[in-house]
């Protein structure tokens, strides 16, 4: 593209993350013509994931691209840590159905995953055109007509597909979104540490190809919302945690947030995990954390929002979720644009049929379900007491010295009452029945 | 492993140009200075000769936390220019 270039397209969709090649895929298999722009080098290149993604959804919303998708490891084994100042308590999960076919979730990496789906894209008549950032929208009549990029170039279009992440300034741009309040929001540092695959498979006790996903939470955030994560991949894990924006803004003393990475990867669950290994990137991404509450409008004349820039993310606390949403609101806002194109009719009313089919779909149905997950984070007793009291009853139970030991059952009762009889606990408890 | 050294081994594509402005008016009468904490990437200091707060946009992950965390507007930020900035090789 030329300096003053003009181009019209029927759709110009702004970002090449999971969402916007989801509806750039399926429109280019429909014969749409359609142009993805993406500011990095390369679709991936800016994108970060934990990360672990689900693969019923997205063998539902996209079937039969998986087969030869780069994915890492399967996922077979999955364990939440608790994590007290100088003790943890972990549970883990083997099963049997996560070793059949087809696999239920992958571990993933994001630009070795994005950069295959952009060809994809490409094989099927989509044009990705990276190094390219959108900077404003062309408005006309009220109506969204197309993307200025840098001084210059534009793209006309019969509309416009934000799907260009957690920020949006599309969907700013378009009036669609509120300014961000740091308590919708979490800010996550990863890092990718390389070991050799048979490493790994010793170290987690994991067969060839499968893999192992954990969460932590409680100290390791030192008091604020939040929680780690760890992952393997084929030659690598992924290491890191999150930590509620808003969180860190209002502890005292402050904490900077670069540092929790390095005493997180100092505890020694994690270090003998990890030791000996390369670390070969260092990353961050914001992650919404606002749900239903801190949602923008998703349709309007000639725009759709789709994935992250449509606030789709979820902490679902023993899990948390985004590329799916990505993958089902790109699936949907497609199927929205071709109906629309059927018609010729590009209107928030006409394109209002993506809200529809995001309502009925998982996307918000879960959303919706676990809107109250964040608030009740927000009880910092879930991250100081209830793992500290966890680790000090089971290590009550396992420590043995020279004095007699008590039943299990009277331990057990006399520790519970201690720690859990008390009226904060039961408001605790309350409060987690609304997840 | 600090911060400058994970840092550095990721590829950035450095512009000449910042992609985040501070308004150094607002920064100045900010008592709390959360982008000191916030920034995965350590990478907002105040010049101890000036007094002004500066940010190394060559090293920036473009998560957009600061942004979002300078509640009093106080920052002009973008995302760096295509073909610029960092290209993560994991994700």
């Amino acid at each position: 593209m030329s300096a003053a270039d003009e181009e019209k397209v029927e759709v110009v969709i702004v970002g090449a993350g999971l969402a916007g090649l989801s509806t750039a895929y399926v429109l280019a298999q429909a014969g749409v013509d359609t142009v993805i722009v993406e500011r990095g080098d390369y679709p991936g290149a800016k994108n970060v994931t934990g990360g672990r993604i689900y693969m019923h959804p997205l063998r539902h919303y996209l079937p039969g691209l998986w087969e030869d998708a780069p994915l890492e490891r399967h996922v077979t084994r999955e364990t939440l840590t608790m994590m007290a100042e100088d003790s943890s308590t972990s549970v883990t999960l083997d099963s049997a159905r996560f070793r059949e076919k087809p696999y239920h979730s992958y571990t993933i990496l994001r630009s070795k995953f994005d950069r295959w789906f952009g060809d994809k894209v490409m094989e099927a008549g989509g044009f990705v055109l990276p190094k390219y950032r959108a900077d404003d929208l062309i408005m006309e009549d009220g109506k969204v007509a197309g993307i200025i990029m840098g001084e210059e170039d534009e793209i006309r279009a019969d509309v416009v597909v934000a799907a260009d992440g957690v920020l949006s300034l599309m969907a700013e741009k378009a009036g669609l979104r509120q300014a961000q309040q740091p308590k919708h929001f979490a800010v996550s540092a990863k890092e990718v540490i390389e070991l050799p695959p048979e490493a790994i498979e010793e170290r987690f006790n994991l067969g060839a190809g499968e893999g192992a996903a954990q969460l932590f939470f409680g100290a390791l955030t030192e008091g604020m919302l939040g929680g780690g994560f760890l992952y393997t991949n084929i030659d690598s894990i992924s290491l890191g945690l999150v930590v509620g924006i808003e969180s860190v803004m209002e502890r005292e003393p402050k904490i900077e947030v670069h540092e929790l990475i390095e005493d997180f990867k100092a505890r020694p669950e994690i270090r003998n995990l990890i030791a000996d290994g390369e670390t070969v990137e260092y990353s961050a991404h914001v992650i919404p954390e606002g749900g239903v509450n801190a949602m923008p409008r998703l349709a309007s004349d000639g725009i759709l929002v789709v994935g992250e820039a449509a606030g789709f993310g979820l902490n679902m606390l023993l899990t948390v979720r985004g590329m799916e949403f990505a993958v089902a609101s790109g699936v949907m806002a497609a199927e929205t644009i071709k109906r629309a194109r059927e018609k010729g009719d590009y209107s928030a009313a006409s394109l209002s049929h993506y809200e529809d089919l995001v309502r009925e779909s998982f996307v918000l149905k879960d959303l919706h379900t676990f809107r109250n997950v964040l608030s009740t984070l927000e009880n910092p007793r879930l991250f100081n007491y209830y793992p500290q009291a966890v680790c000090d009853i089971f290590e009550t139970l396992m420590w043995i010295d020279e004095n007699p030991k008590p039943k299990i059952s009277s331990t057990v009762i006399r520790e519970g009452i201690s720690k859990f009889l008390n009226w904060s606990t039961m408001k605790d408890v309350v409060g987690m029945l609304r997840i | 492993m600090n911060i400058e050294t994970k840092l550095g081994l990721d590829v950035f594509k450095i512009d000449t140009e910042p992609h985040i402005i501070i308004n150094q008016e607002i920064c100045g009468a900010c008592e709390e200075k959360f982008c000191l904490y916030v920034c995965p990437g350590k990478l907002y200091s105040i010049n101890r000769e000036t007094g002004d707060m500066e940010v190394e946009c060559s090293g920036c992950l473009e998560c957009g936390t600061c942004m979002i965390a300078c509640v009093h507007g106080a920052l002009d930020w973008n995302y760096a220019r295509g073909g610029f900035g960092v290209q993560f090789r994991f994700g």
